[in-house]
């Protein structure tokens, strides 16, 4: 006798401690929810894990992995999902990989509304599927109530390095050029807009995205760049400092110089921030010999993510690694890390 | 972004630097004190002192509402949070100020205590709507500019006969600060100031005239300000001719925003809410005579210093620390031997480094490379 299997009720249904328990009503949310959508060849075998064969002759492989509690989960312009797919493609792709494979793993509170998990897995299937990197494995867990904040997920990425191409810190040298590859801010800006205590109106989209098909546009003309970065939380700040202390040199950007939209600007004014520190999630920063800046530049440019990049200043010799800025006015000063964080759950 | 760049074009910038070059007498120093934090914050953020000859030195002032709030009033908001079991609500800044026994607000969140950031004092009456089981306490902080709202949501808590808000008052005044300043210019290790660059936002409230009194009595030049870097440029412009001409007056810069009377509305509401304290601790100026605000007696339901009967103990600031003289300019940031060292943005110790509007901080974030940077700018 076939039995019937009531349908995840999609519309009105909740996640309840079952979801978690490894019993059937787990294996059905992983069957309608996450299999289904996910789709792919390798989900599809039901293994414990993901099981593939790589390229014959494949190079160094790379391995990033991201948790993301952003609130809220919906934001202007994405949500927790697709960023949750974002995020780990871009940190393989700062690598200089080309991203391969990804995993999720979804801790789930009790009671969250099953039709925004279903919005949540959708959007993270349209994300990989854009991306060209399928989701493989995924793991389930559900924590009582009040011990969650909806749905927290982390991602795993895997992803193969070309020969030839070997970007760290370590290859920036006094003389380089720094480029970013668009409007800085609007990820953060987009994600305060929405915060409970701090309702503005704006049009300011989160910039969320997959950079794999930039870095690989990037890395086509110059297989040389030297350092890659995607400036999240912290802003492109915490990326120059990090890349002044590792590199052992000093940078110096120009303010004329850095793209900002104007609507970022005065949301940032009108809260007292520096756009300098507000978190991006489908921008990069790139290191490269001056005199291959022009080339990269181009190539970013005709890229669709790419289109407002920038050349914003220089690495210069400097024991002390300082990051200076150039201001409009013509005066000097720094660009220190970030002290504290006030805006917490960005990503 | 409109009526912004406008105050912060770099060609009419350099346009006014030459001014102030060509303005200045090679043969004297102008030591200027900007009181406001705004300023400091304007002056680190824009470099304005490339800009300036090198006799024309800025003091920062104490005009950084976090950076002058005493220890013990931070201890005090702490102890409404976790032994009063209150919703304590406050501006961000506030949050990472040291206290005693290793304590900030953000540390006392973080053991459990409910304190939230609100950006606006609205917020805090809002959360006392949204609670009414719960008790809430709004920790009012900040010089004129803030005190308007703080007098407006008690009334407005007034009228909604709200039983579970009550106000934190530590709103301080400043031309009393002021004053002090002048009065402690006497000590003989004290930097003679010549001029000072007036408040913005306070000077919109309590208008240009309430200098009048102090630029008779001190014989020193007061130009008003606004915050916006091309503001301050053109302040120091405005100071540097006076003291050439030998002139003490109260001048105004920032007529876009500041009127003589100031704003009559906002001063009525603070009149009818707060009266004078004889004396407030202010961190690094020590007690101020007739400095600051507390709620008058016929709101004494909103005053949380009532209302829990708050008392007040001084805590010294670190030994070490030079915060004192650093906020009347009798020293700089540098001169202070844990500047950078165990008194950073991350775990300061003292008044200056805790605000980034605070003298120490600004110069830690944005001006140390000046003194620090040794080996030479390659611009390969």
């Amino acid at each position: 006798m076939k039995t019937y299997t009531r349908p995840l009720d999609l519309k009105n249904g909740r996640v309840d401690m079952s979801h978690g328990s490894g019993g059937r009503a787990m294996a059905q949310l992983i069957d309608e929810l996450f299999a289904r959508h996910f789709t792919n060849p390798i989900l599809a075998e039901q293994g414990d894990g993901a099981c593939f064969a790589l390229p014959v002759g494949a190079g160094r492989m790379v391995m990033a992995t991201d948790s993301h509690v952003v609130s809220p989960l919906f934001f202007a312009g994405g949500d927790i999902g697709c960023l949750s797919v974002h995020g780990t493609i871009n940190d393989v792709a700062m690598m200089g990989a080309k991203p391969l494979y990804l995993s999720a793993a979804f801790i789930l509170e009790e009671g969250f509304p099953l039709a925004d998990l279903l919005r949540i897995v959708q959007s993270m299937a349209q994300a990989a599927r854009e991306a060209g990197v399928p989701i493989v494995t995924g793991d389930t867990k559900v924590v009582e109530a009040g011990k969650g904040d909806g749905v927290f997920i982390t991602t795993t990425g895997i992803g193969l390095v070309t020969e030839g191409i070997d970007l760290k810190p370590s290859n920036i040298k006094a003389g380089d050029k720094i480029l970013v590859s668009g409007m800085l801010g609007d990820h953060g800006v987009a994600i305060m807009s929405q915060r409970e205590n701090l309702t503005f109106e704006t049009t300011i989209q989160s910039d969320t995205a997959a950079l794999n098909g930039l870095v690989a546009a990037m890395l086509d003309t110059v297989p040389n760049i030297h350092a890659l970065r995607d400036p999240t939380r912290g802003g492109l700040a915490a990326v120059l400092n990090e890349f002044a202390q590792a590199s052992g040199h000093g940078m110096v950007i120009h303010e004329k110089a850095i793209p900002v939209r104007s609507q970022v600007a005065a949301a940032c004014e009108l809260l007292g921030l520096d756009p300098l520190y507000v978190a991006n999630e489908g921008k990069l920063v790139a290191y490269c010999a001056a005199e291959d800046a022009e080339n990269l530049l181009a190539t970013m440019r005709a890229h669709p993510l790419g289109a407002d990049a920038a050349i914003i200043g220089e690495v210069i010799a400097d024991t002390n690694a300082f990051v200076q800025m150039e201001t409009v006015f013509g005066g000097r000063r720094m660009v220190d890390w970030i002290n504290g964080e006030q805006l917490p759950r960005i990503c | 972004m409109k009526y912004i760049d406008e105050f912060r074009d770099g060609e009419l910038a350099r346009g006014l630097a030459k001014a102030i070059a060509a303005a200045v007498n090679p043969a004297r120093e102008y030591r200027l004190m900007e009181f406001c934090g705004g300023h400091t914050h304007a002056i680190s953020r824009y470099g304005l002192q490339d800009l300036l000859p090198s006799n024309v030195r800025l003091i920062h002032g104490p005009g950084c509402p976090v950076c002058v709030l005493p220890i013990g009033r931070i201890d005090s908001a702490i102890a409404l949070a976790t032994q009063h079991d209150v919703i304590l609500c406050t501006y961000a800044d506030t949050l990472r100020v040291p206290a005693s026994n290793g304590l900030s607000l953000l540390k006392a969140k973080a053991q459990g205590a409910d304190i939230r950031m609100v950006y606006s004092c609205d917020d805090a009456l809002r959360i006392a709507q949204d609670n009414p089981q719960r008790e809430v306490v709004f920790f009012a902080i900040g010089f004129e500019t803030t005190t308007p709202p703080t007098a407006a949501i008690i009334l407005q808590a007034q009228r909604l006969q709200l039983s579970n808000f009550s106000v934190l008052c530590n709103h301080v005044l400043t031309p009393a600060a002021m004053v002090h300043i002048m009065e402690s210019q006497n000590d003989p290790a004290a930097v003679a100031i010549d001029g000072f660059v007036g408040p913005a936002h306070v000077s919109t409230v309590i208008g240009s005239g309430q200098y009048e009194g102090f630029v008779a009595r001190y014989q020193r030049p007061v130009v008003i300000a606004g915050f916006e870097p091309l503001d301050v440029m053109q302040a120091i412009l405005m100071l540097i001719r006076q003291i050439n001409d030998g002139r003490a007056e109260v001048e105004n810069e920032f007529t876009r925003a500041v009127t003589r009377e100031g704003n009559r509305k906002a001063q009525g509401l603070c009149e009818q809410v707060f009266e004078l304290r004889e004396t407030f601790d202010w961190r690094g100026l020590g007690e101020v005579p007739l400095s600051a605000l507390k709620i008058r007696s016929e709101f004494a339901r909103f005053d949380a210093e009532v209302r829990y009967q708050v008392g007040y103990a001084q805590v010294p600031d670190h030994k070490a620390c030079e915060c004192a003289a650093i906020l009347r300019g009798h020293k700089r940031p540098a001169d202070c031997k844990v500047f950078g060292t165990v008194c950073t943005p991350d775990h300061p110790l003292g008044a200056c480094m805790v605000s980034s509007e605070g003298a120490c901080a600004a110069h830690y974030t944005y001006g140390r490379f000046r003194v620090e940077v040794v080996a030479p700018v390659d611009e390969a």
